[in-house]
């Protein structure tokens, strides 16, 4: 088989717990996976990587039956395996804890650890003896919570811990964990680790799929790194430098950043174009020579340097002067140029989302002044601030975004329809061309445009979010988060795509956790510290270190 | 502790109103608050109980079920041709259209697994099919005299109580509800598949990947409201002494408004059938009151029924949103 050029000698080991060889499936005429090899050790924490589309998610369902593979073999321990259902793999020893974590929300977390495979007195369900099973899997992920707690009471940390507890009270020998640390902050992403460390030290294997580069070597044994449906490396992580994983993931050269140069690389995010500007043709081994990078947004310029401060305009297209609203924002003061993108940097709760919302009408500031344009500005509703061309993609897409049920056409003419008012109709042929369009500068990833918004990658999907709000032809763009959750790749194409969309003239708000973003992004950030703007830093005095100093400030 | 609390403020709420009722209902009117009144309550409302505890699984697992009223219909008229034109025994009359009533379940629970079709529909489907059923069997209602629903169903069979001067008789068919009753609170909270019907209810996707069976709990939902639907049908005919093709129009609904009333979250996972009978008890209050008062027509506790409805609906509405 295949194995590309990077594979150690991890083949020649004896049997290993989990043999996949030569799986594939396809999707209609699209290979979601062809021929994929991967091999999981006993007592090991093997990460699987890859860019949304590589086919971590079909490999996972294939291997717990969700969805039956077109061919391949599994086998585990040796002997043959073939999953028909999740139930089926939990049999064999299989336990998938989900990305979407899957658990009954107004059980209690007892039940959620037994349900489907109770104990039994007298023929009814014995709930003491629920109890105590739920109370020995909780203890041994080494936490302490009261079972009877109903789970929708619980913060996210504990549903996960809670789902893995689940999938640990059968027998499980492989636990398979799609990206378990996306809603995880770093405390508990950091306790969630030293669980599977645990586990790992009593024989467990762990196959672990992230897009997070630290987790990555903060917590893996192995790397599988999945590319474009094939598979491209298997190595051990201390023989997997970061950038030769970034490239084997990309397949193509990594755009190195102006910013952080100065930047130690063991202190890096897990942002890519942080790192040290290395020469990307000699780091990246690309064994299928993938054809160089081309990402549909060509209108973009390539965000090799972040855009240079231009001569401020003397009109601010924004304005916040003190605002605040009760129990959300104390004070902010804020502006907005157009053609700027101005960042909103704070820790989570320091009230960034919040500001977000009043800008956008959602909740309606108790004091304090805003204008918009140089008019006073105080919108009632989001109908009000789009009237008024601003536009919010949320940090939430998939509550707050799409409607996954329509199509990405349907989706991209949503807020242009709500503003041109339901009597004012669009003739096929336009929206036809409006979207497709978009769809094109954006770089949408479609099959087509009557493709259900659902079944696009996480990244499309936010692109054709963006695509909603620029229909409109907005003047101010709040971006809530807008890369949560997506993969590198698609990172970049959204970060050019703001940098053209503010040489257009565009006021651009950009929040975002991932400072590193910030700083490429934007010419200004705004730091909001216990939900108070607390500091300014702007051209080339924005860098990661004045914003997390201004961040850690203490008053 | 607040928290827990929420869950129960639905059927606390629903306690307290059939509290209030009755205690509104004894202080306005003289011999409401006596062993008759009750009794006649239990009587009234004995096939809207067992309609509505079928309804409960339907509704707790995230379904609907609108053949009831027509099942029960059926199942009346089948009873009542084959006991007074084929000289079937009551018991085998009783035993086949249980199993008729089954089985019509199941074969909806079938179409809506199989095609994937709405619940709405398929059982609106099976709403007409029952009734016109119904009336094929006979179109006119058939009185029962059969010595043995009159003597030994509805007389030996009863329950003496020695309340008030002549004692009170509780019909087989009030302890029939009582049972259904106490025995799908037990599926509902200690059997695999009562947990699972919240489940499935609850968050279907979740259930299903936690390895849960749902086919079958889709299908045992069905089967077993079609089952309730007949003996729904079944008490209801022993409370009328004759089958009817025409009677129990729309009765679903009513089963639905109970189990509502009763705090069970329309689009399932929360609620019980303990709630449910409390919601029965309610509405059958309110009949009483609105008999009691003599000058209202008895049109007026649909008017009632519907604002407690909305009150319920909204209710839940805000504790949902509370939840997020």
């Amino acid at each position: 088989m295949p194995r590309g050029n990077v594979v150690d000698d991890l083949v020649s080991e004896p049997s290993p717990l989990l043999r996949v060889s030569a799986l594939s499936k396809r999707y209609g005429r699209v290979a979601a996976l062809d021929a994929v090899d991967l091999d999981v050790s006993r007592a090991s924490i093997h990460a699987l990587m890859g860019e949304n589309g590589a086919g971590k998610s079909t490999l996972i369902k294939c291997l717990t039956g969700a969805v039956s593979r077109d061919s391949g073999r599994f086998q585990l321990d040796g002997r043959d395996l073939d999953p028909t259902s999740p139930r089926d793999a939990e049999g064999a020893g299989i336990s998938t804890v989900f990305q979407e974590i899957n658990l009954i929300p107004h059980m209690s977390i007892a039940e959620n650890i037994t349900l489907g495979r109770e104990s039994f007195r007298a023929g009814l369900i014995d709930r003491k003896a629920a109890r105590r099973r739920a109370e020995g899997a909780i203890a041994r992920l080494g936490l302490s919570i009261d079972v009877s707690r109903e789970v929708s009471s619980c913060s996210i940390a504990i549903q996960q811990l809670v789902a893995i507890a689940r999938a640990l009270d059968v027998q499980a020998r492989l636990l398979i964990l799609d990206e378990p640390t996306s809603s995880l902050d770093r405390t508990e992403t950091a306790r969630l680790f030293e669980t599977l460390r645990r586990l790992r030290d009593a024989g467990l294997a762990v196959l672990f799929v992230t897009h997070f580069l630290d987790q990555v070597y903060a917590v893996a044994d192995q790397i599988t790194v999945l590319r474009d449906a094939k598979h491209v490396a298997t190595r051990a992580t201390s023989a997997f430098p970061r950038l030769e994983l970034v490239s084997a993931m990309l397949g193509r050269a990594i755009l190195p950043s102006s910013t952080s140069v100065n930047a130690g690389p063991e202190q890096q995010s897990p942002s890519l174009a942080t790192k040290p500007s290395t020469n990307p043709s000699q780091a990246v081994s690309s064994p299928s020579g993938s054809p160089p990078f081309t990402d549909g947004s060509s209108a973009a310029p390539p965000p090799e340097s972040r855009p240079e401060p231009s001569p401020r305009p003397t009109r601010d297209l924004l304005s916040l002067r003190a605002v605040s609203l009760a129990g959300s924002i104390e004070h902010a003061d804020l502006s907005i140029a157009p053609g700027e993108a101005v960042g909103l940097a704070g820790l989570l709760g320091s009230g960034r989302t919040e500001l977000a919302k009043v800008i956008f009408g959602l909740d309606r500031a108790d004091s304090g002044s805003m204008s918009l344009d140089g008019q006073p500005y105080s919108p009632r509703s989001p109908r009000d601030a789009i009237a008024r061309g601003v536009a919010l993609t949320p940090e939430n897409r998939k509550a707050d975004g799409i409607v996954p049920s329509l199509s990405v056409r349907e989706n991209i003419l949503l807020a242009l329809q709500a503003r041109l008012g339901v009597w004012r109709s669009l003739s096929t042929r336009r929206r036809r061309d409006i979207a497709a369009d978009l769809i094109a500068k954006l770089g949408v990833k479609a099959a087509s445009a009557d493709a259900p918004i659902a079944s696009l990658s996480g990244g499309n999907q936010q692109k054709a979010l963006l695509a909603r709000w620029l229909a409109t032809d907005p003047k101010l763009l709040i971006l809530d988060e807008p890369t949560r959750g997506i993969d590198v790749g698609a990172k970049q194409a959204i970060e050019r795509l703001i940098a053209s969309l503010i040489s257009g003239g565009l006021g651009v708000l950009f929040i975002s956790s991932e400072l590193p973003e910030i700083v490429r992004t934007c010419t200004r950030a705004c730091v909001l510290r216990d939900r108070r703007t607390v500091a300014e830093v702007a051209g080339p005095s924005l860098t990661e270190e004045r914003v997390m100093e201004a961040i850690a400030t203490h008053d | 502790m607040i928290r827990v609390a929420r869950r129960y403020v639905p059927i606390l709420t629903t306690l307290a109103l059939v509290v209030a009722t009755f205690v509104a209902g004894s202080l306005a009117y003289p011999n409401f608050a006596s062993a008759g009144v009750v009794r006649n309550l239990l009587v009234d409302n004995a096939f809207l109980a067992v309609a509505a505890v079928g309804a409960t699984f339907v509704i707790l697992s995230g379904a609907i079920d609108l053949s009831v009223g027509s099942v029960m219909a059926f199942t009346s008229i089948l009873i009542a041709r084959l006991i007074e034109h084929h000289a079937v025994h009551p018991l085998a009359a009783i035993a086949l259209s249980l199993l008729a009533g089954a089985v019509f379940g199941l074969a909806q629970g079938l179409i809506i697994d199989l095609f994937k079709l709405p619940p709405f529909l398929v059982t609106l489907a099976g709403m007409f099919f029952a009734r016109g059923a119904a009336f094929l069997i006979h179109p006119q209602s058939i009185g029962i005299k059969h010595p043995f629903v009159a003597n030994v169903l509805n007389d030996q069979l009863s329950l003496r109580l020695p309340f008030g001067e002549r004692g009170v008789s509780i019909p087989i068919t009030v302890d029939i509800a009582i049972v259904t009753i106490a025995l799908a609170a037990v599926v509902l909270r200690s059997t695999r598949f009562g947990r699972s019907v919240h489940a499935v209810g609850d968050d279907e996707s979740s259930a299903l990947l936690m390895g849960l069976n749902i086919r079958a709990t889709r299908l045992g939902v069905f089967t077993l409201s079609g089952l309730c639907s007949a003996l729904a049908g079944i008490v209801f005919t022993l409370y009328q002494q004759s089958g009817d093709p025409a009677a129990c129009k729309g009765f679903e609904l009513d089963a639905i408004a109970a189990v509502v009333i009763g705090g069970t979250l329309l689009r399932g996972g929360i609620g019980s059938v303990l709630g449910t009978a409390l919601g029965v008890l309610l509405l059958g209050l309110i009949q009483t009151i609105i008999t009691f008062q003599g000058d209202l027509s008895s049109w007026w506790t649909r008017i009632a029924v519907g604002l407690l409805v909305l009150a319920f609906v909204a209710l839940q509405g805000q504790l949902s949103k509370r939840d997020e």
